[in-house]
């Protein structure tokens, strides 16, 4: 029996991938109902191992789909529902060329929506599983809910995210869980822990939306993507509010329940959606009014580092003073403030807001009252003050949540020039990362931060860096360098107690002499290691085992190696640049100082 | 005839009698042309019809005369032509039509002159008509082909008529009187009867002719036009021919307002009015110059006017009663409306309104089986998080200087290749911070990332070194990837050098006494003597202790001897012994044997066993050497076949060489590249170089023979080693290592090292470890039991490796070749198969000054202590311990 000759491609990497024209022809569909439906399932082209396999012997670049993936969408009841609505616009685009336009009208009144609901359980079979997908979910919402009305996007898309948005910011609220805030130049940047995950998210600064051309931005399928983060969204926020014993949907303002109310201009809106903000929402009855969390008992369980385990509990007791941290305390925010992301993180824990009545709706209480304890202001002076608050800057509020304590407010008081803000999500535990001096100030009490006026803090910053450097050269360099401290102290110690002998009794010291004559015993020296010869060795060692990396890595650890050196030349610039910068600054401070002397020996001769 | 026409004929007759009277033959005639030149407004008449006309205007003057006797007899026919009018003038046009077809005309006219023949009795006015119709007859049969070509036949009859007149002015002169006569008196009569007599209306005055809606062509032939009312015919007026009609237009001055009347001949001469209702008609106003076309406009009907009730009647009662059947239907629908059953717009539009907002309930709440996923799903990386550079107030460092400020610029065309997606800037302020321009930009890449780049899982690796076992996952998304291992956990955890010493670490001592690059060196199986042979010729020998770091070897003292090969004391450093070889020494060997003192040299072509006498070793060592060199070979073994013969020549030693050591030489017709004891110190084995099949021999000293192993050549020999402890060869050729089993003769194993072109090779003390170098930096290590491919290659050199050395007792193994550095590495090789050879490089030793090249050319252990003795190309040993 002759068997048949295997066709080629069909069956290993050949077979496993589909080219994006394959898969459009499989499906059925135009590219842009495709588009759409990848979207909305998550479907994404995957990396072959072998792309000239992968394509099937075909040159170039093509856009590869596991055909697993494309199978799984062909079973998409979501397909059919978009071939319906082809023959639907199809009618529609029908009754416009015959001028039925009545017909029209009802057809684009009655348009079908489609349902997702199941692709939202689909691709995030339980709820943590969509809380750690929720970053992209909620940048894009966020921008969205500040767009105006656009061609390709649906009318209602925006509003929808608006309301989304402000739920999901209470639910934020009532639950305590954000812990870091940071403004950066692209907007502010939020991160919360909810359900033991990290969801970081950016809002935008005010005024984001600027017409973009048509090459540089389609909204169109960036509405596709709102169109399924906002359901993703709006379970998330259900099963939030659910589980915080609030309703929902939450009564926040007329804004939002009335959608009538379109035209409302878009001041009047942000100054609605943070008012809203300051309402607490309505609980369920029956309600435990505070549900704390319970003591977190950590059990020794086997293997746990005892370290390990202290070091998370200080992390929850932390936590637990971050969440209470403005409790009791009453903010005004004046008006040149942005109050959406002040109110929100003051709210966030625990403190109570308010701002001028006469501008901005939902104001809870006035500039005039004697129990406010920190007025925002983010101007240079002003006219009246009151004695019984402080005048702090916005920073100080998102410095203090970061350092998860009230900061001292001496660096932040109104006008005063503000200490870099530094962000939050620097990974502390990689190494090669660059401090700069005020976060290693924060991280460290002890360190005295350059801009001290002595020169002894100065030189010690400056032993300091070297100390750095030498640290990140290589972490073994610096018990090398206190052993060797150690050696030369214990030298000096023994010449000066060989010393002290000599001085004690100078008779023995005479017989000793005349007895080395006789004996002509010479003391002996004490072997000197050089101190660095084991790190030498080490390194030397360590340079020959380098060789040995299996070839089919040598590639990756060259480049490994490549990056690490780049960080490190990377961090000595900065570090140069910021000991330039701090030179300039004390040269300047010194020349001002020499000028008021003068000017004050001046005015004494005079 | 045009409608218009009747209503001007009309009002011509209710204007004035008089007028008409006088006019009546003029309008006629005018008529007449009018209808020739198929246009009535045209004014202008032609020259045919001119002619014609002018003959009764001329005998208007005359009419006076004549008028009153012709009265009568005229009388009916005047009447009968004014009836007839209205026909008449339709008849002419169907006789101008008639023109066009000329055999018609031809029938007609002759018709005509039957009928003028018949009714010449009755009128004289008619002569002229037929006389006419004769002479046009007689033309016509002249030229008949003329007439027939002209389409236009108006003119062409005028030309006809001329032509008529010039052959007879006299009858035409007649004629001219009579119907000029004729039509005068015919005229006023018919119109003075027609107004007063008959006493008709308006209407009846229109239909004087009563011959309907025929042709005016079918009466062109008779003298009468219709008949009119009481059945008498309407007389047709004289005919006037061209020249009447000339001279008319000449004195009549009103001719050029005289128009005929088609209906009864009649000449009619158009009044003032007329002729300013033809001016107005002309330039396109209203006829009626009475008529104000820009009066107030008087509303009486409008949605503000209603002047007039549109209904004449008023409403009905029941109009101001509710209908019965819409109060049904209307509480119909309100019962419907309270029902639930009909739905108000605003009701309709709510829920339609209310399906589209969605409807967010417990997703996660049923804990039901989750639903089929995407396969082997791949989650997209996340965002990687602000750094300090990006805050709006970043500490001073991370703001750009000058130079990276151009850098900056310079990137302006690709900036993804710039180190920050944004400018870095210090705001002083919270409220002077803008908004980022390319925020909606980078979300949107963010958006197609999610849908359009590839993912991958770029490495799923359990690297399995000796002590490290690591998973290794990293995902490829958007050009940036993610390493979550570091680079140190790449390079093999092995055990720390300092836990595997003892191993040589450092230089002690130097040999220093060559001249030229020392190829080669060999230490004593006892371990006190080092034997050395080198490429130099001019360096005498001297037997000195040269201790390390001491500057004594000075060129410019003159040298003697020609020293090759040297005996040197490894504790003191002393040259105890030189050979003068006479060529470049590539090799020495001392001797395994215990108990003997014999140094194998090559010297080019030739193989020196020397013994270096009683400085060097014990004096019975050298007693017994002496002694089993000299004995000759039991003489039936000294066998050797013509190939070796050819190859190897065992010489004697003369007295004088012998008593510089020499013991025996064997010559080979080539250079030999490497010499190697047996481990019994029997046999040596001896490679050639370029010596093809007869690159391997193996000589026996006991027997004094020699024997080529191999009768084929397998490549480059490039040296050729005896096992330990087997009766095996290994032979390193170019590519490969072929082990051979001399006792069974045959190919045991062949290993392929992978290296491009091996250089040298190592035996493991116990046999079963290879270690070969290679010249392209490589070293090779064969477990031979393990497999025929390196089981590890090491890579410690940058350039060739020239040698390779085991220690005998250590587990410790030396490489060298043209690198810097000699490295010694720790080599452990356990008893137990199933764990394999453990390899750590342990120390790079500095070896010599680099010669043309070269460094490290010969390395080797000592026998019993952690040493390693390194021949050096800059003509110095090296001890390191």
């Amino acid at each position: 029996m002759v068997s048949k000759k295997k066709k080629k491609y069909s069956s290993g990497e050949g077979a496993q991938f589909m080219t994006r024209k394959a898969a459009l022809k499989k499906l059925q569909l135009s590219l842009k109902d495709f588009r759409r439906i990848c979207i909305l399932k998550g479907i994404y082209p995957r990396e072959p191992r072998n792309r000239k396999r992968a394509q099937k012997g075909a040159g170039g670049i093509k856009t590869l789909y596991h055909t697993k993936d494309i199978k799984f969408l062909l079973h998409e009841p979501i397909l059919w529902k978009l071939r319906e609505l082809k023959v639907y616009q199809q009618k529609i685009r029908k009754a416009r060329a015959m001028r039925e336009f009545r017909q029209m009208r009802k057809y684009l009144r009655d348009y079908p929506d489609i349902n997702i609901d199941h692709i939202v359980k689909e691709r995030y079979p339980t709820f943590v599983d969509a809380l750690r997908d929720l970053d992209d979910c909620l940048t894009l919402c966020f921008l969205f809910s500040t767009f105006p009305s656009l061609k390709r996007v649906p009318r209602n898309q925006s509003l929808l995210c608006r309301r989304l948005t402000v739920e999901f910011m209470h639910a934020i609220i009532a639950a305590k869980a954000l812990r870091k805030v940071f403004i950066s130049v692209k907007g502010y940047y939020y991160q919360a822990e909810l359900e033991g995950q990290t969801i970081t998210w950016i809002v935008p600064h005010h005024f984001s939306f600027q017409p973009q051309s048509k090459d540089e931005v389609d909204f169109k399928i960036m509405s596709t993507f709102v169109e399924f983060y906002t359901m993703m969204l709006g379970f998330v926020n259900f099963k939030l509010y659910h589980s915080l014993n609030l309703v929902y949907p939450p009564k926040l303002t007329a804004a939002f329940s009335d959608t009538d109310k379109e035209l409302v201009d878009e001041q009047a809106y942000v100054a609605e959606r943070i008012a809203a903000m300051n309402i607490p929402v309505i609980k369920l009855e029956g309600a435990n009014e505070v549900e704390e969390l319970p003591e977190i008992d950590i059990f020794q369980s086997e293997g746990e580092d005892p370290q390990k385990l202290e070091e998370a509990k200080q992390e929850a007791e932390k936590v637990k003073k971050l969440k209470t941290m403005f409790k009791g305390l009453k903010f005004y925010i004046n008006r040149e403030v942005p109050r959406e992301p002040l109110v929100f993180i003051i709210r966030c824990f625990g403190g109570e807001v308010s701002w001028d009545k006469d501008l901005f709706v939902g104001a809870t209480f006035d500039e005039s009252d004697e129990s406010i304890a920190y007025q925002i202001v983010d101007r240079p002076n002003m006219d009246k003050q009151y004695l019984s608050r402080y005048y702090v800057q916005p920073q100080w509020v998102f410095d203090s949540v970061n350092t998860r304590t009230l900061l001292p407010i001496s660096k932040y008081l109104m006008g005063a020039e503000l200490p870099p803000h530094l962000s939050p999500f620097v990974d502390k535990t990689r190494d090669q990362v660059y401090k700069p001096p005020e976060e290693r100030a924060l991280l460290d009490p002890n360190f005295k931060p350059l801009n001290d006026d002595e020169d002894s803090g100065s030189e010690i910053e400056e032993a300091s860096d070297e100390d750095e450097e030498g640290k990140d050269d290589s972490e073994v360099e610096d018990p090398e360098q206190a052993l060797t401290k150690q050696y030369q102290q214990e030298v000096e110690e023994d010449s000066t107690s060989e010393d002290e002998d000599d001085d004690i009794d100078p008779e023995k010291k005479k017989l000793k002499k005349e007895k080395k004559k006789a004996m002509s015993v010479t003391t002996g020296v004490p072997h000197k290691e050089h101190p660095y010869q084991k790190e030498i060795e080490d390194k030397q060692a360590f340079r020959l085992r380098e060789k040995l990396v299996r070839k089919k890595y040598r590639n990756l650890y060259k480049s490994m190696k490549a990056g690490q050196e780049k960080r490190k030349k990377e961090i000595w610039l900065l570090r140069k640049k910021r000991r330039l910068h701090d030179e300039k600054v004390k040269e300047a401070k010194k020349a001002e100082k020499h000028k008021k002397k003068i000017q004050a020996i001046e005015a004494a001769s005079a | 005839m045009p409608p218009f026409r009747i209503g001007l004929l009309k009002r011509k007759i209710e204007s004035g009698d008089e007028k008409f009277s006088t006019n009546e033959g003029s309008t006629k005639e005018e008529s007449h042309a009018l209808e020739d030149s198929d246009n009535l407004f045209r004014g202008d008449l032609d020259d045919a019809n001119d002619a014609t006309d002018s003959e009764p205007e001329i005998n208007d003057d005359n009419d006076s005369d004549s008028n009153n006797s012709v009265d009568k007899v005229i009388f009916g026919d005047d009447a009968d032509s004014t009836l007839g009018e209205d026909e008449d003038g339709e008849d002419s046009d169907q006789s101008s039509e008639l023109t066009d077809s000329e055999a018609d005309d031809e029938d007609d006219s002759e018709d005509n002159e039957n009928e003028s023949e018949s009714e010449k009795s009755v009128d004289s006015g008619a002569e002229s008509g037929p006389s006419q119709a004769q002479s046009s007859d007689e033309v016509d049969k002249q030229l008949p082909k003329l007439r027939k070509k002209t389409t236009n036949a108006s003119k062409k009859q005028s030309k006809v008529k001329k032509q008529n007149f010039k052959n007879s002015v006299d009858i035409l002169a007649e004629k001219i009187k009579d119907s000029s006569v004729s039509s005068t008196t015919a005229c006023l009569p018919v119109e003075q009867r027609d107004e007063y007599e008959s006493g008709d209306t308006s209407d009846e005055e229109d239909r004087r002719n009563t011959t309907g809606e025929v042709p005016r062509w079918w009466y062109d032939e008779y003298p009468h036009v219709g008949y009119d009312l009481d059945g008498r015919r309407i007389m047709k007026p004289p005919q006037r021919d061209q020249i009447d009609e000339f001279l008319k237009r000449c004195e009549d001055p009103d001719f050029w307002r005289t128009v005929k009347d088609p209906s009864t001949g009649q000449d009619v001469k158009l009044s003032k009015d007329d002729l300013e209702l033809i001016r107005r008609l002309r330039e396109g106003h209203v006829p009626d110059p009475a008529h104000d076309e820009y009066q107030p406009w008087v509303e009486w009907f409008s949605r503000e006017v209603l002047a007039t009730p549109l209904r004449a009647f008023p409403d009905h009662k029941r109009s101001f009663l509710p209908s019965r059947s819409d109060a049904r239907r209307v509480a119909a629908l309100v019962h419907a409306l309270r029902m639930g059953w009909a739905k108000t717009r605003k009701q309709l539009a709510d829920e339609r309104r209310q399906k589209r907002e969605k409807e967010f309930y417990n997703l996660w709440g049923s804990e039901s089986e989750p639903p089929r996923g995407i396969h082997r799903h791949i989650p997209a990386p996340r965002r990687p998080l602000p750094s300090h550079a990006e805050s709006y107030n970043p500490p001073p460092e991370y703001l750009l200087d000058k130079r990276e400020m151009k850098e900056w610029e310079k990137l302006s065309a690709t900036p993804w290749l710039r180190k920050y997606s944004f400018l870095p800037t210090r705001h002083d302020s919270l409220r002077a911070v803008a908004a980022h321009a390319r925020y909606t930009r980078e979300r949107f890449l963010r958006c197609l990332d999610l849908y359009l780049a590839p993912r991958a899982i770029a490495m799923r690796e359990s690297i399995n070194f000796v002590h490290l076992e690591v998973e290794l996952e990293i995902h490829i998304f958007d050009k940036t990837s993610q390493l979550t291992i570091r680079p140190e956990e790449l390079v093999p955890k092995l055990p720390s050098p300092r836990d595997l010493q003892p191993f040589p670490t450092r230089e002690a001592l130097q040999f220093r006494g060559h001249a030229a690059a020392v190829r080669c060196l060999h230490v004593h199986p006892s371990g006190q003597y080092l034997a050395t042979g080198s490429d130099d010729r001019t360096v005498k020998g001297r037997e000195r202790r040269r201790p390390a770091r001491e500057p004594q070897f000075s060129p410019d003292r003159p040298t003697d001897v020609c020293l090759v090969c040297a005996v040197w004391e490894v504790s003191t450093g002393r040259c105890l012994h030189t050979v003068e070889a006479g060529e470049a020494v590539a090799r020495v060997c001392w001797s395994p044997a215990a108990g003997l003192a014999l140094l194998a040299a090559a010297a080019g072509a030739r193989l020196l066993l020397l013994a270096p006498g009683d400085r060097v070793g014990s004096r019975r060592a050298a007693e017994t050497t002496d002694r089993l060199l000299d004995e000759p070979p039991p003489p039936h073994d000294v066998a050797m076949d013509e190939r070796t013969r050819s190859c190897v020549q065992w010489e004697r030693v003369g007295a004088e060489r012998r008593a510089r050591g020499l013991r025996l030489a064997l010559a080979h017709f080539k250079d030999i590249v490497h010499v190697a004891w047996h481990s019994r110190g029997d046999y040596v084995c001896v490679t050639l170089r370029d010596a093809a099949s007869r690159s391997v021999v193996v000589h026996q000293l006991s027997r004094r023979r020699s024997q080529l192993p191999f009768r084929r050549s397998k490549g480059l020999v490039q040296c050729a080693l005896f096992h330990p402890t087997k009766p095996w060869l290994f032979v390193a050729t170019q590519r490969a290592v072929r082990i051979y089993d001399l006792a069974r003769q045959e190919l045991v194993r062949k290993l392929q090292p992978g290296a491009q072109w091996n250089s040298a090779l190592a035996a493991h003390p116990g046999g079963d470890h290879l270690l070969v170098a290679s010249y392209d930096s490589k070293c090779m290590w064969f477990d031979l039991e393990l497999s025929a491919r390196p089981y590890q290659t090491l890579r410690v050199h940058g350039r060739a490796v020239r040698a390779a050395a085991f220690h005998p007792r250590y587990p410790l193994f030396a490489t060298g070749g043209d690198d810097r550095y000699i490295v010694v590495s720790h080599g452990m090789v356990y008893n137990d198969l199933l764990q394999n050879p453990l390899l750590v490089p342990l120390k790079q030793l500095p070896g010599g000054e680099p010669r043309d090249s070269l460094v490290t050319l010969d390395l080797q252990f000592h026998p019993t202590q952690p040493w390693l003795f390194a021949a050096c190309a800059d003509s110095t040993i090296r001890l390191y311990s």
